[in-house]
């Protein structure tokens, strides 16, 4: 390691004590794309490499992999925020495609539809069956689960879950969580993952080994984010005291429309941009509502996440990309 | 004064008159009839407007959405459960008990309101 990169390192260190990892700086790092740098976190650590160097060489090989997490979808809103939520679906697809690394599989952090409509869900995976990869995940966000309290959004993605949807899988030595926080809120409250799922995911942690990297996706942020804005989980502390033991915790979540990060101890929360329509900052608007942008700057503000899994690290790196 | 401007002032009297007549200040002295007026919330911006309203009982609220995001309006103890309201829909209750009546959008839990019913 050169002495350039350890002083930035060391500077990223401090601030990570201070408790107040320069956001900015790390979000820049995040949102570069095409740059060539990839940060990723081994062991809480954040380490820069060449992005052709770490990964080229081991894509494919030992049980290393990718997977890209897509967001906040909205089919079916149609405001001038973005008159054409199906457009920017597909670029988002086009972009996944043209990844120099395919991923896996996809994960969907809800917001599927705007308005829970069949033909709403049915445009989105009509969409998203011209991706590269077959599989993809889903979790439910608010807007999935109108009217219903989620019966169809189950009925639809719910196969191989549990309760109001949640579920888990393996994928090459990865264990993935996909939790449901958007059902029975409280008025005046924040998101929910509830009692029954909570004691599920106690149990489905409970025999892994303390080597297993974990991920973890719900769509509305399991951190405090914004309580103001509704932006956070009420019960979310309990379901990462089950994670406590394990090295690596990787969160993503979706439902702010906009990148952000945290990194705390052993795990790092993720949030990812959406691919209809931008919101604004914590506190920068009367409302959490969608952000009116010129036309031409629309798809700087949408995107998706490429996360990488880089086995002999025991790391994963996510790395932002806007549609433009 | 000439025939001309008599007759134009005895017109102007007439609608002054006619003005008069059909105006509530007239009105109300001869019925006891209470004037109704529609009992309506605004939604716009992620809040209730107002965030309190006190009705008669036998009133009917009627929510509007004007905000460019869906929202819903649910009673706390559920009284009433509107469906999905988009952009200029509109949902309506009729309060026929007294009482106070909180309620949210349950996909924005943070944005609360009450009905006041007395």
């Amino acid at each position: 390691m050169t002495d350039q990169k350890r002083d930035v390192i060391d500077q990223n260190l401090q601030d990570l004590n201070n408790d107040g990892i320069d956001r900015r700086g790390f979000l820049k790092c995040m949102a570069w794309a095409g740059t060539g740098l990839v940060w990723t976190m081994s062991g809480g650590v954040p380490v820069s490499r060449a992005f052709a160097k770490s990964m080229g060489s081991g894509a494919g090989k030992g049980g290393d992999f990718s997977f890209v997490q897509i967001s906040d979808s909205h089919m079916g809103f149609n405001k001038p925020a973005n008159p054409d939520v199906v457009a920017t679906l597909q670029a988002a697809v086009n972009k996944v495609n043209g990844l120099p690394n395919q991923p896996d599989f996809l994960l969907h952090t809800g917001d599927i539809s705007h308005l829970s409509r069949p033909e709403q869900f049915d445009t989105v995976d009509q969409v998203l069956k011209s991706a590269s990869a077959k599989d993809v995940f889903f979790v439910p966000g608010e807007h999935d689960v109108l009217d219903d309290n989620g019966k169809s959004y189950l009925e639809r993605y719910g196969k191989n879950a549990q309760g109001a949807g949640w579920y888990s899988f393996e994928h090459k030595g990865v264990h993935f969580i996909g939790l449901v926080n958007v059902l029975n809120l409280k008025a005046g409250g924040l998101g929910s993952l509830g009692g029954e799922q909570l004691e599920w995911m106690e149990k489905d942690v409970k025999n892994l080994k303390h080597s297993t990297p974990i991920v973890v996706f719900a769509h509305i942020p399991l951190w405090t984010v914004y309580p103001e804005w509704g932006w956070g989980t009420e019960d979310s502390a309990q379901a990462l005291s089950y994670l406590k033991k394990f090295g690596s915790v990787t969160v993503l979540n979706g439902h702010i429309h906009q990148t952000m990060q945290k990194v705390e101890g052993n795990v790092t929360f993720h949030t990812a941009m959406s691919t209809a329509f931008p919101q604004p900052q914590p506190g920068k608007a009367d409302s959490p509502g969608p952000l009116k942008v010129p036309a031409e700057q629309l798809r700087s503000l949408l995107g998706i996440t490429d996360v990488n899994y880089v086995r002999r690290q025991h790391s994963l790196a996510i790395v932002d990309s806007t549609l433009a | 004064m000439t025939n001309k401007h008599l007759w134009f002032s005895g017109l102007v009297v007439a609608v002054v008159m006619g003005l008069l007549l059909g105006s509530p200040l007239l009105r109300a002295g001869n019925n006891d009839q209470p004037v109704t007026v529609p009992a309506a919330v605004k939604i716009d911006n992620f809040s209730f407007g107002p965030q309190s309203l006190t009705v008669p009982v036998g009133a009917t609220v009627t929510w509007t959405n004007r905000d460019d995001i869906p929202h819903t309006a649910v009673s706390t103890e559920g009284v009433f459960k509107s469906k999905v309201m988009d952009t200029d829909e509109k949902f309506s209750y009729t309060f026929t008990k007294a009482g106070t009546y909180s309620y949210y959008c349950t996909i924005h839990p943070k944005m609360t309101g009450k009905v006041v019913v007395q």
